[in-house]
């Protein structure tokens, strides 16, 4: 209810975010009711223009571009959110188990993270990748650890300042074991901001395999990924063919979606009133 | 001033012990790789002695510790090994693609920098105004927009539909200087858009932050002039959270041109790194890796040095 009233008051560019990110979510739901043809179907010749039967097309090798795209949501969409959720299973817990225990623990990890965040993740992804070779499991595991880093320096501060309050104290004297207080004292209370950090997140894991996937490292054809998708028919746009657009064009209104969202949270969270 | 300079060397002394663990990870990430690394590249078919010369020339006979050793030390002295795609050294390889890909990247940050910097502190003093309110929602778009996208607009609009410039940007030594910058307008185009997205908005964050701290107000309640407020007390204090963002832009540059390059197929090293990773061609992904890795790394050492000169409050740290 309190998230109803908070709409109501929301500008009206938020509203627009959440209209965007909503059509994307029952896009990747409803693909297989809504897509005119199946996944990996050739129906028609390379490249067809939009028509009634192919709105928007067919792509490179005679797929129908509409039901690629809608696919394309789904799977784009699903790994994306399956890495966020495993980089936050890792970084929440890391983050929690360095604030609670402190000592080495919290040293060892948090040297090491400084080390993993010191270089871009794209250039540690591009090495990772060239060693352990590429599939969509090695690839949900070395996106989601590297994504965890960060998760991790926002859950530790977090639950650093947690830690110190008397509850948490009172519960340590009662006898409680570290698992139980991280689990009943700190995450429910660190739960808002991971809450807003989860969109950030989110966006810049579905940027990230986009971006991978157009380099052509990332999740592999016949899947129909957005980024896959780009690169698949970034041929076209030479002969003044747009289809390429279509799959960019749908990456840039999801993360444009999510970051009008990301952005009126930053500012009803840091309480500015203009 | 003696300990400043302490703090200076302590800093780049903590950046030089950061790209020495990066090199130990990688180093252990090609260790620890299941398998035999030459059966695993060479594939299941390969000859014994073929699998042993291999070996060999990666050096995987020797214990972990002796192999990390003599693998930094040839690093040090330049020597980045062979490429295992086509057995050229990688110094080769890599050498004229990491002046082409400097090429690209100054060019774009000669043209991003100033403009950011421009339109971020114009967005910052009439804040709210409608010019602020657009540049706002434009560069929130371009932030969400992937690198290619933008680049490939680009392409539609400048060189399909309007014939101007090449939508593939290939240069070599035979070309002139502005034939070259010819070639390279589009990817440049592309780069100083996302990144000026990108520092505009750190600009004008960091400028308000400022505008809005008590000693700015007092100037003002003092009846100082407008613009003496702002060259003489805003400026200074400005200072050093702009120096920050320019350098943590560039240092963005970095991976934004790794994309850029496979869009115009432009020879620079993101381009060679992307192909030589599909080849897993590891020799020369190691060296493009410790080369992106030691650029950034040198760039955010240089934002810190140059943010302990320009603020006196670093300077006595506690």
């Amino acid at each position: 209810m309190a998230f109803f009233k908070l709409l109501r008051k929301s500008p009206i560019i938020a509203r627009i975010g959440l209209a965007m990110i909503l059509l994307n979510i029952a896009a990747a739901i409803l693909a297989p009711v809504i897509a005119p043809y199946s996944e990996t179907e050739i129906v028609g010749d390379v490249w067809m223009p939009m028509s009634s039967e192919h709105f928007l097309g067919t792509d490179h090798i005679g797929r129908d571009m509409f039901t690629r795209l809608l696919y394309g949501a789904r799977n784009t969409i699903a790994i994306a959110f399956v890495i966020t959720m495993f980089s936050f299973a890792v970084g929440i817990s890391c983050g929690f188990f360095a604030a609670t225990l402190g000592g080495w623990t919290d040293l060892i990890i948090s040297r090491l993270v400084d080390i993993l965040m010191a270089i871009p993740v794209l250039i540690f992804a591009l090495v990772v990748l060239a060693i352990v070779g590429n599939s969509i499991p090695k690839l949900v595991v070395v996106i989601a650890l590297l994504d965890s880093t960060r998760v991790y320096r926002l859950s530790r501060a977090v639950a650093m300042d947690i830690e110190v309050m008397e509850y948490v104290e009172a519960a340590r004297l009662r006898g409680e074991g570290t698992w139980w207080l991280m689990r009943h004292e700190i995450l429910p209370n660190a739960l808002p901001p991971l809450v807003a950090e989860f969109g950030l997140r989110f966006c810049f894991v579905f940027l990230f395999i986009a971006a991978l996937s157009f380099l052509g490292l990332g999740i592999q054809p016949p899947t129909a990924d957005w980024g896959g998708m780009v690169r698949e028919n970034s041929g076209a746009i030479t002969f003044g063919i747009f289809t390429p657009l279509w799959p960019a064009g749908a990456i840039a209104f999801l993360t444009v979606g999510v970051n009008f969202i990301v952005d009126w949270f930053l500012h009803v969270a840091s309480g500015l009133k203009d | 001033m003696g300990s400043v300079f302490r703090l200076i060397v302590k800093r780049i002394g903590m950046g030089i012990l950061t790209l020495f663990a990066i090199s130990i990870i990688f180093f252990l990430g090609v260790e620890a790789l299941p398998g035999d690394l030459a059966e695993e590249i060479l594939g299941q078919n390969a000859l014994p002695e073929t699998v042993a010369a291999f070996r060999k020339e990666l050096k995987l006979d020797l214990p972990p510790h002796e192999r990390y050793v003599a693998w930094l030390g040839d690093l040090l002295q330049g020597d980045l090994g062979k490429s295992l795609a086509n057995g050229r050294p990688v110094v080769d390889l890599v050498g004229w693609r990491f002046a082409n890909t400097l090429f690209l990247a100054a060019s774009a940050a000669v043209i991003a920098v100033p403009l950011a910097i421009l339109l971020g502190i114009i967005a910052a003093l009439y804040r709210n105004s409608w010019f602020d309110r657009a540049i706002s929602v434009a560069t929130l778009s371009t932030i969400s927009f992937p690198e290619f996208f933008v680049a490939y607009i680009l392409i539609a609009l400048l060189s399909v539909q309007l014939i101007i410039f090449p939508s593939i940007s290939n240069i070599n030594d035979q070309m002139s200087f502005w034939q070259k910058i010819h070639a390279i307008v589009l990817p440049c185009l592309t780069l100083t858009l996302v990144v000026v997205a990108h520092m505009m908005r750190q600009t004008r964050a960091a400028i308000i932050n400022i505008l809005a701290s008590p000693f700015i107000e007092m100037a003002r309640l003092k009846g100082i002039k407008r613009t003496r407020v702002i060259v003489m007390h805003a400026f200074p204090n400005a200072l050093s959270p702009v120096i920050n963002v320019i350098a943590i832009n560039l240092a963005y540059l970095v991976v934004g041109v790794v994309i850029v390059e496979v869009v115009f197929v432009y020879p620079g090293l993101g381009q060679l790194m992307v192909d030589s990773v599909s080849k897993r061609d590891i020799p020369v992904v190691l060296a493009c890796g410790l080369i992106f890795a030691s650029i950034y790394i040198g760039l955010n050492l240089t934002a810190d040095v140059l943010s302990i000169i320009s603020n006196p409050r670093l300077r006595n740290p506690r």
